[in-house]
């Protein structure tokens, strides 16, 4: 496993108006690393995932402290195309949302937003994305049908798919199979556990058991009073996390003793 | 057995449910058998008219002279209110979706909260008010930006009736955008689409079969209007083929004729037949829009 440093996070910290969320996080995330990030409901994992690709900017009155840095740019800088940040860090949703058009269409959609290709080399790229994405078999002699007649779990592999087909280089993942049956959950594991290879990929989760299969780190994020905004608690090997926690905090709520 | 007592005394509820359904259906099938009897007594009415007039005649005629010497030709009539319809169509369709993009899409909250109710208000002002308005307004516009000898064309009917249509058009349009579920907001943006090409390729396009339906109410209420066009439109039953000229709907030659006539004579009769002419089309409208609409809605 390399060691390259992808996303460096430093005293970051997120309010939503004057309320803060999130406080003095500092991780270095690894590249062609599964990073899980865990924590009880509500602790502001969402909130934290969806700093990598700056989707919090949608949100109102909400402001960013600290820095993010990915590739050694930071993030938050004004003169960042956050086109072009999005392009590199892709993001999976927690309930599938594959657009209303053709399978095709849903994986070209990306592509298309960012350049000019002949109909061959879009070909090309759907194909390259759906086998990528471990989707292709079963949807090759269908790719002019409407992906929404897919199943839940297809549709989540497409909008993996979806992602990959813009060349992202990290991948976002908030809690992409909670919604899943367990066989396809299994899949999107499977899937996953392969993207790394080429990806850093990091994913919300609800589930511990998820987190031990299929992550290498794991950060600890806990809420510890109301009021108080979320902290990093403990961030290392996930074989670490899991079977020899450093903090008290970290093992009550693997052990499941709260959360 | 204290249950088995309460399932025994529910007779009574057994019976109300009995009631309340049969009240429903009562109401259902009424309103049902009055569309029928509209139907009927459009036919009845009519039949005078068809039977002694050449239908040949009446679907071709280039001439609507009913008094003079008794000519109903069709063609002027249609034509006109084609023309209007089309015109106000033209005129509505692009502004109401585009407003309704507005407040759905990029207007802050503030300013879609207060326009949204404004704009569904205009929508209950009485025709004949917005006819009154238009005689004084869009008229002599129209009169004076074209430089016509008067301005009661087909164009001014257009533009009024494309204002009639546009609160319909422009609130089932929004309703329509914010169906649209926030999560393939998200997916486009994070694929790095901006807020424009989010909104054309992927809100409107969800949108569609919502918006569609607007335009056909829209349409209907366009097609259905006769007190603003009466007022405006300068009731010429002659084709012609500009926007310009007076032109005559079919719904205001109804209005305006019908006091004139002896009921049960010839031209009574003609006036009950292009008032089923004009519950056809608008009937047929109505359902290959709908039609149109399921199927869009099974796409998505």
């Amino acid at each position: 496993m390399s060691n390259n440093i992808k996303i460096k996070v430093k005293n970051y910290g997120f309010y939503y108006g004057k309320i803060k969320v999130l406080s003095d996080i500092t991780m270095d995330i690894e590249q062609n690393t599964i990073t899980a990030i865990i924590g009880p409901s509500g602790c502001g994992k969402s909130t934290f995932i969806r700093t990598f690709n700056r989707m919090n900017d949608l949100i109102a009155n909400s402001k960013v402290t600290g820095e993010v840095s990915v590739d050694g740019i930071n993030i938050y800088k004004n003169n960042v195309d956050v086109v072009e940040l999005r392009k590199k860090v892709g993001m999976v949703f927690q309930r599938p949302n594959p657009f209303p058009k053709t399978i095709y269409d849903n994986i070209a959609y990306g592509p298309r937003l960012h350049a000019r290709y002949s109909k061959q080399k879009l070909e090309h790229i759907v194909e390259d994305s759906l086998k990528k994405a471990a989707l292709w078999d079963e949807v090759k002699n269908k790719l002019h049908t409407n992906a929404l007649e897919l199943s839940g779990g297809q549709q989540q592999r497409l909008c993996i798919a979806r992602v990959l087909a813009v060349n992202s280089e990290i991948i976002l993942m908030d809690e992409p199979a909670s919604s899943l049956d367990p066989i396809s959950t299994q899949k999107i594991e499977d899937l996953i556990d392969e993207l790394k290879e080429n990806y850093t990929i990091i994913i919300v989760t609800h589930n511990m058991q998820q987190a031990a299969r299929i992550s290498q780190k794991t950060a600890f994020l806990l809420t510890e009073k109301i009021d108080e905004p979320a902290r990093l608690i403990e961030y290392d090997d996930t074989n670490k996390i899991f079977t020899n926690p450093g903090d008290k905090r970290t093992e009550n709520y693997i052990t499941g003793r709260f959360g | 057995m204290l249950w088995m007592e309460k399932f025994k005394k529910s007779k009574f509820r057994i019976f109300k449910t009995f009631l309340i359904s049969k009240f429903v259906f009562i109401n259902g099938i009424i309103s049902i058998v009055v569309l029928g009897l509209i139907l009927a007594f459009l036919i009845y009415n009519s039949l005078k008219f068809f039977s002694s007039y050449p239908f040949f005649d009446f679907i071709s005629g280039t001439r609507w002279s009913p008094t003079v010497n008794e000519k109903f030709g069709f063609v002027p009539l249609m034509v006109g209110s084609l023309e209007v319809a089309f015109g106000a169509i033209l005129i509505a369709v692009p502004l109401g979706i585009g407003v309704a993009i507005y407040i759905g899409e990029l207007a802050p909250r503030l300013v879609r909260e207060t326009l949204k109710p404004i704009i569904e208000v205009l929508a209950t002002i009485p025709s004949v008010v917005l006819g009154f308005i238009g005689l004084k307004t869009v008229v002599p516009f129209v009169k004076n930006i074209f430089s016509l000898s008067i301005g009661l064309t087909a164009l001014s009917g257009s533009i009024i009736l494309a204002f009639m249509s546009l609160p319909t058009i422009i609130s089932i349009s929004e309703d329509a955008i914010n169906a649209v579920p926030n999560g393939l907001r998200n997916a486009s943006l994070a694929l790095g689409a901006n807020k424009w090409e989010t909104t054309y390729k992927i809100v409107v396009p969800t949108a569609s079969s919502g918006i569609l339906a607007a335009v056909m109410l829209g349409l209907g209420r366009i097609i259905g209007e006769t007190m603003a066009v009466l007022m405006i439109t300068g009731n010429s039953p002659r084709i012609v083929f500009s926007w310009l000229q007076p032109v005559r709907t079919i719904t205001a030659t109804i209005a305006a004729e019908m006091g004139e006539t002896v009921q049960g004579g010839l031209h009574y009769s003609a006036l009950f037949g292009i008032g089923l002419v004009l519950f056809l089309v608008t009937f047929l409208t109505n359902f290959t829009a709908d039609r149109f609409v399921n199927r869009i809605r099974n796409i998505i």
